[in-house]
């Protein structure tokens, strides 16, 4: 195999690249947030005038709670009431699944592709050597 | 950036990072990147499925995280190159894969710095008072970021002697907090029986046991970190293992006393909540001291966490430079300090603008996400690094036992995080993985036409089997 030479690239086109990474990044990481896909699937489930005990807290917890700064039920209601909502979404599920194993496949096969090219022209440089 | 430019960069790339380091210096810098998991994040599991669910996945995922460790030992030990991983995907699976598990690394630990300096900026706003502005908030996360990326720039040795110093302190303060609360004696302080009834223990059951998985990764993400050291430790086939095996022996400990501190201390809908749960398990002991030590710890453990983060950041974006996966120009090392300066510089503006956009929960979710992206190519890497070289092929610094359990339990446990982070984040887990797809279009039919191909691979190895 011959010896691969890459071309050179030009100082414009170098921050170019750098210019589409770093932006890549930030809408990775920004989009989600803007989107509001960030967020946790929950929902306080409200209880009109809250007790201790209709929050389900014994007295031992009442004890550290009221020590944490919490002086009623009321101010604890939001924190103890916020409930995760498991319910699966079965397509949103079967799509995450669809293009995280789509993602991987694709790596691996590129990357087997690529590898080739690696091994023939560092094994061939060495035996041409001998 | 010319080509006269590019020559240069050659001139430099032949100053070669340090190899300085010791195993002292790989346990400072795994355990210095984790421990803040301890002080804040774990919780979260707490949250998603109670505190039973969250002693579980403790040592649950204390068993990915050893699979990770003992992977990582083996691979290392033999491909001892900065990078760490991404120097591993390189040699074992070729060069896309090493370019997204590079930009995992980047990606976690940016994020996981982000993530302590915010958790710094709250800690201080908690115990300020009025007063304390936005500004002083910001100026706090600045300062964070500017000061240890400054010290990341000044030396890799003095940069791990320091973590070495404020990780050991931070983890005895976890230590002598657990014999302050009289551990032996149920009822004096510690209530657990009181805190975790049969009534809440799994207040979700056993879905919510998984959905816990995802927050479980936070007692743990970074130990992996270690290998970033490979190319300054003086010694990689003895460091690497011990350092990183120590650091999870001690992250262990840590965690199971972390837990009984914590869940025997508060309810478990505000250990759910709380960022600070072992803060606040000071102030519960009603002793100023206490509380004033953890104050301090959980700022020390955030920066030591921070300092590794940049470290390890700046590490993986330098050898995509010098492989010319990105321009070339981020492969410089600094003549008299030996550190890829132009890396550690490059991500610190990036670092500010999330700290200052992201909210704490938002960016350890990030961080988590490309850490399960990571452990997943683990799983796959060693078992084709075992295939490709075959055992006694090639010399190794370390051979981890159980081959290939540990690569089969971390493959299934990264399955069930994958499905943990669905349950309540499955969009940005999307968002993230199509961010990564493309990404991986650009470089394969775009950037590596720039790259050099027999020059990758510069391991003495004989030639992989099956190629």
């Amino acid at each position: 195999m011959a010896r691969y030479t890459p071309p050179e690239q030009s100082r414009f086109m170098q921050w170019v690249d750098i210019i589409f990474v770093v932006a890549a990044i930030f809408l990775a990481l920004w989009l989600p947030l803007q989107a509001g896909w960030a967020g946790v699937s929950r929902s306080i489930v409200k209880i009109e005038n809250p007790t201790w005990e209709a929050l389900g807290q014994t007295p031992a917890q009442v004890e550290q709670w009221v020590k944490l700064g919490f002086a009623d039920a009321a101010a604890a209601h939001d924190i103890i009431q916020n409930k995760f909502d498991y319910t699966i979404d079965w397509v949103q599920l079967i799509i995450l699944a669809v293009v995280i194993a789509g993602y991987f496949i694709f790596l691996f096969r590129a990357s087997d592709k690529e590898y080739r090219e690696v091994i023939a022209e560092k094994f061939n440089d060495k035996n041409k050597k001998k | 950036m010319s080509n006269a430019t590019a020559s240069a960069a050659d001139t430099v790339k032949k100053i070669s990072l340090l190899r300085i380091l010791g195993p002292g210096h790989v346990w400072a810098l795994g355990v210095g990147i984790v421990l803040v998991g301890e002080y804040t994040g774990w919780n979260f599991a707490a949250d998603k499925g109670g505190t039973l669910a969250a002693l579980i996945i403790c040592w649950v995922i204390g068993l990915l995280y050893t699979s990770v460790a003992m992977i990582d030992s083996e691979v290392t030990s033999t491909v001892a190159a900065a990078g760490g991983q991404y120097a591993q995907a390189k040699h074992i699976v070729g060069p896309l894969m090493a370019f997204n598990v590079a930009l995992y690394l980047v990606f976690a630990y940016t994020m996981l710095e982000v993530s302590n300096a915010i958790l710094i900026a709250d800690t201080v706003k908690a115990y300020a008072g009025e007063g304390f502005t936005d500004w002083h908030y910001k100026g706090i996360i600045a300062i964070v970021i500017v000061g240890l990326a400054a010290l990341n720039y000044r030396g890799v040795l003095m940069t791990l002697n320091v973590n070495f110093v404020i990780t050991a302190i931070a983890y005895l303060a976890i230590i002598v907090l657990f014999f302050s609360v009289q551990p032996w004696s149920q009822g004096t302080i510690l209530k657990l029986n009181e805190m975790v009834t049969p009534e809440n223990a799994l207040p979700y059951g056993w879905i919510g046991v998984i959905a816990a998985f995802h927050w479980g990764i936070w007692f743990y993400l970074g130990i992996e970190g270690t290998t970033q050291a490979a190319e300054e430790v003086r010694s990689p086939a003895r460091s690497l293992p011990y350092g990183t095996m120590a650091g999870m022996i001690t992250l262990l400990i840590g965690a199971s006393i972390t837990w009984y501190i914590c869940a025997s201390l508060m309810p478990w809908q505000y250990l759910g909540f709380t960022y600070y749960p072992l803060l606040d398990a000071g102030k519960l002991t009603g002793s100023a001291l206490l509380e004033n030590m953890m104050f301090a710890a959980t700022i020390l453990a955030a920066l030591a966490s921070a300092n590794g983060c940049i470290n390890d950041a700046a590490r993986a974006w330098f050898s995509l430079g010098r492989d010319r996966y990105l321009p070339q120009w981020f492969s410089a090392v600094h003549p008299v300090y030996r550190t890829p300066y132009r890396s550690i510089i490059f991500l610190v503006p990036i670092a500010l603008a999330f700290a200052f956009i992201a909210n704490l929960g938002q960016a350890i979710t990030f961080s988590i996400l490309s850490g399960v992206l990571h452990y997943t190519f683990m799983s796959v890497n060693i078992m084709m690094f075992r295939n490709k070289w075959p055992l006694g092929t090639i010399q190794r610094g370390y051979t981890h036992p159980f081959h290939p359990l540990p690569a089969i339990v971390l493959l299934a446990l990264c399955v069930v995080t994958y499905f943990a982070i669905f349950l309540g984040y499955g969009a940005q887990l999307t968002a993230m993985v199509v961010f990564y797809v493309i990404m991986s279009l650009w470089f394969h039919f775009y950037r590596y036409r720039y790259v050099k191909r027999g020059d990758q691979f510069t391991m003495p190895w004989p030639k992989p089997r099956g190629y």
